[in-house]
């Protein structure tokens, strides 16, 4: 088949690989009908994850029609679905508490060694982003195997197309459990730093949640303007002191709860390698850890601090301080994907929720590097890549 | 290195065979009482003991009676550990062969030594073994619906010769390591009924496994 793999920094290509087979009794197959590219995949991109290994086959947004399946899996062949990006066994101890991210069982064995290294614990499998999480091949391909197909996937109503529901494997939960940590009520001041997918959606669902205002933090003018359609108040960071304005337009009382969808480019994950790292990445990485620190002053006291971005390694000079004398409460972690699906499936269906709006470019499969390098290199206008095996190359245009 | 592992597994062999079997039975029975603290002996920065002790605790969301009478059946076991090929009755004892670097194998043979349904098998070995060896797997229930907590501790002696520290090597290697991952694989097999691997075809899944064990 064929199959976005990875080469080394900025060097993705698509490839010839094996097809996927089933191996366990859980298992399923399925051809990819819509993949997306990820903003944490252009971690991946500018290698700065540990443990991706040339030839890893990346992507972990994805669906398609289920073609294969092992003999303990619910699913039928020919039935459409959602793929949560988090890999989750639904038998473990915080799989039973709907902490799906945290599964204990789905990072193979001989794997989970340098993530329990790095944080205590090891991290759950999730597909296609690096060995630290399984190495798990990817849905950027014509066909993936799905483990644990009888927990994830989620079945889609044929008359939903593929645009309107792709993003329930990953940046629609995301967003929206970005939002429920936020714990917001209504009459809540809530602001979001980054309006790229995730903050776009974590601004959506804060309006759901029925936040009584939303302000939206970035620097390019188009992402702002989708903020500006959700219904959110947009700050451009280049040209506006943010705590200042924030803590006016929160009546000099200060957000409620406070949202970081920005992350950190990973500094590295061995200690003595992140110091290097970061002197080398210095205009970027001390522009993205202010983020967080700027929301941790802007929140008031006794609010709440939630962070859907991702955040690989350790940072300096964190406001430890602001956030005891304040009181603030700080809720984060990787997506647990299944315990929203079915909801966020509903809501999409009876209208609540679009997410269309974000999809800028529709690509095919082959095309994919050039997907990579427009989506990290164009933010403003490449707001979110679909990438769809068996179109058509010059319907891409 | 590697070379101090085999200085280490030399003197291991030298003086620690005889004493082998009464240092184990020492250690388990001072492992719940910890001593100073009620930590395990096995967690102690000094355990005053050799490190061919390893000792590993995981929680299963199975009842006991179901993981002890899986654990009972010896020959369920080499679904798990990765480095025992088979394992045979013969006779009432049970023959593991464990596989060794360099595409040897080693015979192991063992007999129960104690056995208390739900909550406890021990096992050692008999003289005519390739190494001396003693384990004991314990099963106590979890608080609440959190099921059993399962707790290996093994203790690995190898003899004298070429053959002896190959064998050393392979158990000094990462012993910790070894039943860090044979644990987490029966609670994969127990939990969710297969062993999680991130292959992607079946030949991968071979090939992963000669890797793994066969270094």
């Amino acid at each position: 088949m064929r199959a976005l793999t990875w080469h080394g920094t900025h060097d993705v290509r698509v490839d010839t690989v094996d097809d996927p087979e089933i191996i366990n009794p859980r298992d399923a197959i399925l051809k990819i009908t819509s993949t997306a590219i990820c903003g944490s995949d252009l971690h991946l991109y500018d290698g700065v994850i540990p443990g991706v290994l040339p030839g890893d086959v990346l992507g972990h947004e994805f669906m398609g029609e289920v073609v294969e399946t092992g003999s303990d899996s619910t699913l039928k062949k020919g039935q459409r679905v959602v793929v949560p990006f988090t890999i989750a066994c639904g038998g473990c101890f915080h799989c039973n508490i709907k902490q799906y991210s945290a599964c204990e069982n789905s990072n193979p064995a001989e794997k989970q060694d340098m993530s329990a290294t790095l944080y205590g614990h090891p991290m759950a499998g999730l597909f296609g982003y690096s060995h630290l999480t399984g190495g798990y091949s990817g849905g950027q391909a014509e066909y993936v195997r799905v483990p644990f197909s009888d927990v994830g996937p989620i079945v889609i109503p044929d008359h939903l197309e593929d645009d309107k529901v792709l993003f329930l494997s990953d940046i629609l939960p995301t967003g929206w459990m970005g939002a429920e940590n936020a714990e917001i009520e209504p009459d809540d001041t809530v602001a979001v730093w980054g309006c790229g997918p995730v903050g776009l959606f974590a601004i959506q669902s804060a309006i759901v949640m029925g936040a009584s205002k939303v302000i939206a933090i970035d620097h390019y003018p188009h992402r702002l303007e989708l903020a500006k359609q959700l219904g959110a108040e947009v700050i451009d960071f280049r040209k506006t002191d943010v705590r200042e304005a924030l803590m006016e337009m929160s009546g000099g009382i200060g957000c409620d709860a406070v949202i970081d969808a920005v992350g950190m480019e990973a500094h590295g994950f061995a200690i003595d390698n992140m110091l290097d790292i970061a002197k080398q990445k210095i205009g970027i990485g001390a522009d993205r850890a202010s983020a967080l620190k700027q929301a941790i002053l802007a929140v008031r006291p006794g609010g709440r601090v939630s962070i859907p971005g991702v955040y690989g390694g350790m940072t300096d000079k964190f406001p430890l301080g602001a956030l005891m004398e304040k009181g603030l409460q700080v809720r984060t972690g990787q997506t647990h994907v299944q315990r929203y699906t079915k909801d966020l499936l509903e809501k999409i269906e009876d209208g609540m929720l679009d997410t269309t709006f974000l999809i800028s470019h529709r690509l095919p499969l082959e095309d994919a590097a050039r997907g990579y390098k427009n989506f990290r290199e164009e933010q403003d206008s490449w707001t979110k890549v679909i990438l769809k095996p068996g179109m058509e190359q010059e319907k891409a245009a | 290195m590697s070379n101090r592992n085999i200085g280490l597994a030399g003197t291991i062999a030298g003086v620690a065979l005889a004493a082998g079997g009464a240092a184990f039975a020492g250690f388990l029975s001072q492992r719940r009482k910890g001593g100073d603290d009620d930590a395990p002996l096995y967690t102690r920065k000094q355990p005053g003991t050799d490190n061919a002790i390893v000792g590993r605790t995981v929680t299963i969301r199975k009842p006991r009676a179901e993981l002890y009478k899986f654990w009972r059946d010896f020959q369920n076991l080499p679904q798990f550990m990765e480095n025992v090929e088979t394992i045979r009755e013969e006779g009432g004892a049970h023959v593991w062969v464990i596989k060794a670097p360099a595409g040897q194998t080693v015979n192991v043979k063992t007999e129960v030594s104690q056995d208390r349904e739900n909550e406890m098998i021990a096992w050692t070995s008999l003289d005519d073994s390739d190494i001396e060896t003693n384990g004991e797997v314990s099963f106590e229930d979890a608080p609440g619906d959190r099921g059993t907590r399962v707790s290996l501790v093994m203790f690995y002696d190898a003899p004298a010769g070429e053959l002896g520290r190959a064998i050393a090597k392979l158990f000094q290697r990462e012993p910790q390591v070894q039943a860090r991952h044979d644990l987490k694989r029966f609670k994969m097999l127990m939990e969710t009924g297969e062993i999680a691997t991130s292959a992607h075809t079946k030949d991968q899944t071979r090939k992963a496994k000669q890797q793994e064990s066969g270094q």
